[in-house]
Parts: C-alpha cells; structure tokens; sequence
C-alpha cells in the first residue's frame, strides 16, 4: 500500500511571529522555517507502517516556494520514498491545496493519506476532511493511535470528551493529534541518503487546479493585550485579591 | 437579486442533552444571517431538538433521527448537511472536536472556502479569527455566496431562552457507508465541563505526576471548578488529552483561571487569555505565565496547594457554588 504524506513548510514552533506594523500580515523575513509539527508526526506514522510492512512507499508532497523542497528533503531523511513539490510562491488557502492533494491522489492512487490535523500558521485545520470529502472517501481526524488491517484503518480519535475509536474505508484521510507518536530524529546517514532521493515538481496549472485566493485578507493585527498584574506575597493575600476582583465567593 | 436565505447551526449534543456550544454558536450565526435554523442530527435526540427550539432567535429547528447519526460521523453528517444545504446562505458549527471535523468536508463539497475558529464577526462576510496559535488576529472578508463557518465559542455569548421555534423532522440521508464508531473512552467526571466552566484549575508539568495532579481535586471540588492541564502536562500522560488547554487543545474564558504550575508557553496563551481574572502560582518568577496573569503568587506549588485548601476552607468560600 503507498501511504501518501502532505507536509507544510510553516514559521518554526519556537519562533515567536511578529506582525508587521502596516498590518498587511507577519514578519517573515528571515524567520526560521520548518516542518508543521503535526505532519513531522504523520511523516513519522507513515514510515512506521513501512517498517510493518504495512506501507509499501511513502511519498511526500509540499504545496509552497522552491524552498520547501528542503522540507520534503527532511521528511526523506526521515524514512520517506520519493517526493513530489507543487510549486507555489504564493501561499495556497486550504481548499485549493485539498484540490491540488486530490489531483495528486488521482495520479498516485495511495491506499492512504496521513497528514496534520492542522498547520500552525494559519490554523484553520480543514485540509485533510476537505481532501477526503473531495475524494469521497473516509477520514479519521485527530489520530490518538491507529491499527491497519483487513482493509480499513481503526484509529482511536482525541475528541472533546476524551477518546472515540472508529473503523474507516481505506482508501481513507487520517489527520494527526499530537499524542500519535514522537517523530524521530533523522540520523546524518539518513540525511545523506536523503539528498539522492528523487523530488518530482508540479506546478497547480499542470494538476488543473485554480489557486487564486478566494478570501480577502484586510488585515493582520496584534492580539488584544493582557498587561501583567501584580505579584502577591502570600497564598492568603492571593486570595483575598480574588475575593475583592469577584472571581472567588 | 435573489432572497436572502437562513442561516443554519449544526447542533453539538450527546443526544440527551444540547451542548451550550450550541448556543453561541447561534449568537454568532444572528450576526452573520437571519433567521437561524439549527439541525439537530442524532439518534434518540427528540429532547435535544426541543432544546434547541427555546434558543431565543432561532425560528426553526431539523430534526434528523437516526442512528445512522447516534456518533454524528463526518461521513454521514456530510451527506445530511449537504442535502439541507442549498436553503442557506451561511452554515456554522461550533469549533469543537465534532464541529471540526464534519464542517470542511461540507466546505469542499460545496466548493466554499471555510472560515475556521473566528472569534468575532465584523460585517456579515468579514470575520476575525486566530493565526499562529492566537499571536495574530486575521481580519478576512469571505467571497460572495454561501459561507461555511466554525465559531469558538468562548468569544461569543450563550444566546438566551425562552424561544419557541417550530421542530420539523427531515429524512436522513443515504449513509456513504464509509466509516462506523468502534467504541468510546469518555472522560467521566462529576465536575463541570472545561469549556463552560466557570471557574478552572489548570495544572503543569510542574505538578511531576498523574499522582500529584490530583492534589488539585479538592480545590476543584470545594469552587466547583473544572481541571485542565498544559500540553506539557498531558504529553508527560499525567492526565488524559481532553484536559488539555491551548491552541491546539480547547479554548476556556471563565471567570477565574487558576494556573498552577504552569510555565505558559505561548500556545497554552492562546487557549486561556480571554479569562476574566487569570491567577497564577510558580515557582520560577520569570515564567511567561506571570506577564499574563492579574496575581502572580511566585511559591512551590507543593507548599502552596495545601495552604491555597486551607485558606479556602477557613473563609467558607466555594462551598456556595
């Protein structure tokens, strides 16, 4: 089975964004960039079922600039087979890289996508349900754990409540949640062998896929500010400062 | 010029009792478009619908039972969604588990580009929501035609009572056959619900322990608090997922928001700034969490959950909630 993996080259975790004076979005220029965590975990799902012998090939696809072939190239060295760049420098809202992941499920035919629940830029967390919808097949968001077997994927989901377990068609989209596993470190070796790995790059016209943006964005501004308050001394004082604010009775 | 149509809010439930999710989830959608329709999808969830119909400004409520809607599954509730869906100009859920995971597919299936977790609605089409684990605000403007929106809640108050909206029945739709519900291991808790609670008590990975977490429970109990945890603390497994607070957990707003040892990190933020009165104990003084706290009490935790019991218990206070 191939087992296909979209990765997203987002602003580091560890980066704290700015955004830029004239609101017209965040600071990007030299910032750090990385793999979205939540696909490092499904990178990480995907060449663990290789090395089940459950995935026969894993692929990875980036939708982005020239540079997210060096996110791709990580996720190689993680254990990924091949990888495919869509090549975009403009960023691609949700629902065209849903369609751009459907043109490229109709060429490759995966028993299996394993991607992020969400991307840590923009959040929106819609693009692996959007995929499955498009492609009529099944999806098990927010993945906590999963077991393939007998043609379907049993995936135990974070919910609000605590764990839901379905059993799911494949072919089928399952999103990561964190607790799915710890993704590994790529070894130098692995690295290098990366480098040799091939990366075939599209562009959305060649996959027939319109990627102009369909929102507007009028502006990008701060969040409102909490200023720090006081600091108190003692666990009474603590308390009779929550009595006095209302927030205890 | 066409007329305009209704704006429909799938209801969040547990096909006995509708989630307050569900409420202002409506608030929002009368901001966007009226009149508000709520589908009530369930399976034995007659009461769940009669609810729904005494939100104040909802004019109708879709009642789909089935059990082929007992788990609400995306697949199913895709196909249900979409049947209803040429009659409405917007369609909004909350931006819970359940929520998120059904509204992109109706989204992509009608072609729509969806609006995820806003937190204010500006103009009928303009919404501003949270980007980069809530350090930016985007202000986007959605393209004309149907809009497909998720709603944190906590940014919207629960719409009133005392509505008296008309129940219709609808057919369920054909069941795509794609998914089933194996099973479920639900948090079981005699404790609020973190989301609505009034007041929570948030533990960190300073606590060290499932064990010591649970030193928190008598406070808990004594305010009628809800227990939340930072994503260090569940990622360590000292309490299950679901308790977790941030970004990429859940959204809380109390009154009170007791954060104990918790160091603050940005995305753990995200999920609890908007609280009314933020009170935090840790014993590093330089943690982030004190440049957004209004009392910052700079004590091992350890000394201070014991005293923080005591000192309650000796003012009587909590006991009324």
């Amino acid at each position: 089975m191939k087992v296909l993996v979209p990765v997203k080259r987002v602003v580091d975790y560890n980066v704290k964004v700015r955004v830029k004076a004239d609101q017209s979005g965040v600071d990007l220029a030299n910032v750090k960039m990385s793999m979205n965590p939540f696909d490092e975990i499904a990178v990480e799902a995907a060449v663990k079922l290789k090395e089940k012998g459950v995935a026969s090939e894993v692929v990875i696809v980036s939708i982005g600039p020239s540079q997210a072939q060096d996110t791709i190239r990580t996720a190689l060295a993680m254990g990924g087979d091949r990888g495919i760049l869509v090549k975009s420098d403009a960023p691609v809202e949700p629902l065209a890289v849903a369609k751009l992941l459907q043109a490229i499920c109709d060429e490759e035919k995966p028993g299996l996508v394993i991607t992020g629940k969400q991307a840590i830029d923009s959040d929106a967390n819609q693009t692996g349900q959007m995929l499955a919808a498009l492609m009529g097949w099944g999806q098990a968001t927010f993945a906590h754990s999963l077991e393939i077997a007998d043609g379907s994927a049993k995936v135990a989901r974070e919910i609000d409540g605590g764990l839901q377990t379905v059993s799911v068609k494949l072919p089928a989209v399952i999103t990561t949640d964190l607790r799915l596993n710890q993704p590994r470190y790529a070894s130098l070796p692995n690295i290098m062998k990366a480098k040799k790995k091939p990366i075939a790059e599209k562009t959305p016209a060649e996959l027939g896929v319109d990627v102009a943006p369909r929102f507007k964005v009028l502006k990008v501004s701060e969040p409102a500010k909490r200023t720090a308050g006081v600091k108190v001394k003692t666990v009474a004082e603590l308390v009779d400062r929550l009595v006095e604010a209302g927030a205890l009775k | 010029m066409t007329a305009p149509k209704p704006s429909l809010v799938i209801a969040e439930h547990d096909n006995k009792a509708l989630n307050e999710a569900t409420a202002k989830t409506v608030t929002a959608a009368l901001a966007v478009c009226t009149p508000v329709h709520v589908l009530v999808a369930g399976a034995d969830c007659a009461a769940v619908a009669d609810a729904a119909a005494k939100i104040a400004g909802v004019e109708k409520v879709l009642l789909a039972d089935s059990p082929l809607y007992a788990k609400q599954l995306a697949e199913p509730m895709e196909a249900l969604i979409l049947s209803v869906a040429a009659g409405y100009d917007a369609i909004l859920a909350p931006a819970t588990s359940g929520g998120k995971n059904i509204l992109p597919r109706v989204a992509a299936k009608l072609d729509v580009p969806q609006v995820s977790e806003i937190i204010a609605v500006v103009a009928p089409d303009t919404f501003e929501r949270p980007i980069y684990a809530g350090n930016a605000v985007e202000t986007v403007q959605a393209p004309a035609g149907k809009r497909v929106i998720t709603v944190r809640t906590t940014a919207f108050k629960t719409a009133a009572g005392g509505g008296n909206a008309a129940v219709e029945k609808i057919a369920a739709a054909a069941d795509p056959g794609l998914s089933g519900f194996v099973e479920e291991s639900l948090s079981k808790s005699a404790r609020p619900e973190l989301t609505s609670a009034k007041i929570v008590i948030s533990g960190g990975r300073g606590l060290g322990s499932p064990e010591n977490f649970h030193l928190l429970d008598k406070i808990a109990d004594r305010l009628g608090a809800a227990v939340g945890a930072s994503r260090a603390a569940v990622d360590a497994g000292y309490v299950p997922n679901d308790f977790q607070v941030g970004q990429t957990g859940k959204a809380v707003a109390p009154d009170l928001y007791l954060a104990i040892g918790i160091s603050g990190a940005i995305q753990h933020l995200a999920g609890m700034k908007d609280s009314r009165v933020i009170a935090a104990i840790n014993k590093d003084a330089e943690a982030p969490i004190f440049q957004v706290a209004d009392f910052g009490l700079v004590e091992d935790l350890f000394k201070a959950i014991p005293e923080l019991n005591d000192e309650l218990e000796k003012r009587g206070l909590g006991q009324k909630a």
